[in-house]
């Protein structure tokens, strides 16, 4: 991308492969960067590596990440950890629940127990600071974003998008659909690993009670 | 060390916050680089003020940010000409200046560009979080508080001995860029530059963009015919990493330059900002015209290279 970066491809797909191989190669790199790299950036299928341009050649780059990725079969991944996350479904605290459950034509209970069944792969950390996008959600609760996405969604809130689901750490804008609501901290800049969850992590949501409407 | 209280913010103008070159390293965890947004003009302010180019700054925007001086300091305001004054005299721009206590600068609006960068000997006095000095907007952490600047904060600066010895130093005046409407910023195609028809790609590098007033530090958005993508794709792509000068084009066709607060998206990006154009991204106004031109990677290079080497003529005079 431009004069500074690489954008690293590993597969067309969002598939817990494809992120393994971004993550092995984040890992790799991590670990012996090349010279020259500034920041690297993971996303569901792609790996932005963004160097100085003046320091190291694009070709130079190219060679040194063509080798770490022949080499990252061979690297393990760490441990990935298992969170759970207590979440008020509904309400105030989900204002799209009853309209997404209407448009998937159940009732809201079945949108929180298969939103509450699956254990979700955290994707890739983005959009804010500890913004986990995760997946993949049931195929009977893939529902558009919002037409008009809001301009303030509270910090906490648990949305869902296609086959997405994520958790805004602090209040920004945001149109995926709210379902719920945790208060669990997703992000401290002050935290030796400021984000509470990490690409690869697994996530499984906990209905700590559905709010009466 | 503690800090030297320096300056009260008597009015923090249209939006003024505390930044220095950025936060890199952190992208992984959704964070930004954030980061002043003209860096050539901050590397230069600093400089003239002997500090480390990377010390932290006050970046102000279009107009009205005036502060008091509580104590004696070295400063220099680079950037967009924002009429600096000292009181009622003009600062000039691009040197350093002793400003004694009791005095105000005052930014009274743009007669070009659209940021002016403060610096002050020893640097603004902001706690390192995540490797930068700089405000992280989205999050609320780095710079002053986290925050914009507001009314009656006071900025402290780092101590330095017998700052006066960098007072009255000038940048040479050749060098300092020219910022003025229309703007040609010069791109690499890519890395989605094959999602859009030939006739998308040939408005983008052909047509003159407007610059509209919802523009803000996360991103440009321009205003003009409509850049098409190939047909029967989606509006959006697969969420991946993105950087500043990044120019991503959503589904209504009008490009948008992405600047420092965003970490990852998922809109296809036609064309990115070469590393040479980027300080200017930090002065386009709201109205402004903006062209593309599409150079080679060697041309990028050669530019970036032409920067630094106006950085390094310039630090080789002040030894």
């Amino acid at each position: 991308m431009g004069d500074r970066s690489l954008l690293v491809e590993l597969g067309d797909t969002i598939s817990p492969d494809v992120n393994r191989r971004v993550q092995r190669l984040m890992l790799q790199l991590q670990q012996a960067p090349p010279p020259g790299v500034r920041e690297i950036a993971p996303g569901y299928r792609s790996l932005l590596v963004v160097y100085d341009p003046l320091s190291t050649a694009f070709a130079e780059l190219t060679e040194r990440i063509a080798e770490a990725s022949v080499q990252q079969g061979l690297a393990g991944l760490p441990q990935a950890k298992l969170l759970t996350v207590p979440v008020f479904y509904g309400g105030n605290y989900g204002p799209d629940l009853e309209e997404v459950a209407g448009r998937l034509g159940i009732p809201a209970d079945e949108v929180i127990r298969l939103h509450t069944e699956t254990i979700y792969r955290v994707y890739m950390i983005g959009f804010t600071p500890g913004y986990p996008y995760m997946g993949e959600l049931p195929a009977a609760l893939a529902v558009p974003r919002r037409s008009t996405p809001r301009t303030r969604v509270p910090k906490g809130s648990v949305g869902i998008a296609q086959r997405q689901t994520g958790i805004y750490p602090v209040e920004s804008p945001g149109g995926w659909q709210i379902i719920g609501w945790t208060p669990i901290e997703l992000f401290d800049p002050s935290r030796q690993l400021p984000s509470l969850l990490e690409m690869g992590d697994r996530v499984k949501f906990e209905a700590v009670r559905q709010v009466e409407i | 060390m503690a800090g030297v209280n320096t300056f009260e913010v008597l009015s923090p103008g249209i939006m003024s916050t505390v930044q220095d070159l950025g936060r890199f390293g952190c992208a992984r965890f959704g964070v930004a680089a954030s980061g002043a947004l003209d860096g050539f003009a901050v590397r230069v302010g600093n400089l003239l003020v002997g500090n480390d180019e990377n010390a932290a700054v006050v970046e102000t925007t279009l107009m009205g940010l005036r502060v008091k001086v509580l104590r004696d300091a070295v400063v220099a305001v680079t950037g967009g000409d924002l009429q600096a004054r000292k009181g009622s005299e003009p600062l000039a721009m691009w040197r350093s200046h002793l400003v004694g206590e009791g005095e105000t600068i005052v930014f009274s609006g743009p007669a070009s560009g659209f940021r002016a960068y403060l610096a002050v000997a020893g640097g603004i006095q902001a706690a390192v979080v995540m490797g930068s000095r700089s405000t992280n907007l989205s999050s609320g952490f780095g710079g002053f508080e986290g925050r914009p600047l507001r009314k009656g904060d006071i900025l402290a600066v780092e101590p330095v001995q017998d700052a006066v010895r960098f007072a009255g130093r000038g940048f040479t005046p050749a060098a300092v860029p020219a910022y003025a409407s229309p703007w040609c910023l010069r791109v690499i195609w890519g890395p989605q530059d094959d999602h859009f028809s030939e006739a998308g790609k040939q408005t983008f590098v052909s047509a003159a963009f407007t610059v509209s007033p919802d523009s803000d530090r996360t991103g440009i958005r321009l205003k003009g015919p409509v850049v098409a993508r190939r047909p029967a794709l989606e509006e959006s792509i697969i969420s991946e990493g993105i950087l500043s000068g990044a120019i991503q084009v959503p589904g209504d066709g009008q490009p948008i330059i992405i600047l420092g607060e965003t970490a990852s998206g998922g809109y296809r990006k036609i064309a990115t900002v070469i590393s040479a154009d980027l300080p200017l991204l930090g002065q386009i106004t709201p109205g402004d015209e903006v062209a593309f031109e599409a150079v080679s990677m060697d041309e990028a290079v050669q530019a970036l290279r032409e920067m630094e080497n106006r950085i390094d003529t310039f630090k080789r005079g002040l030894k």
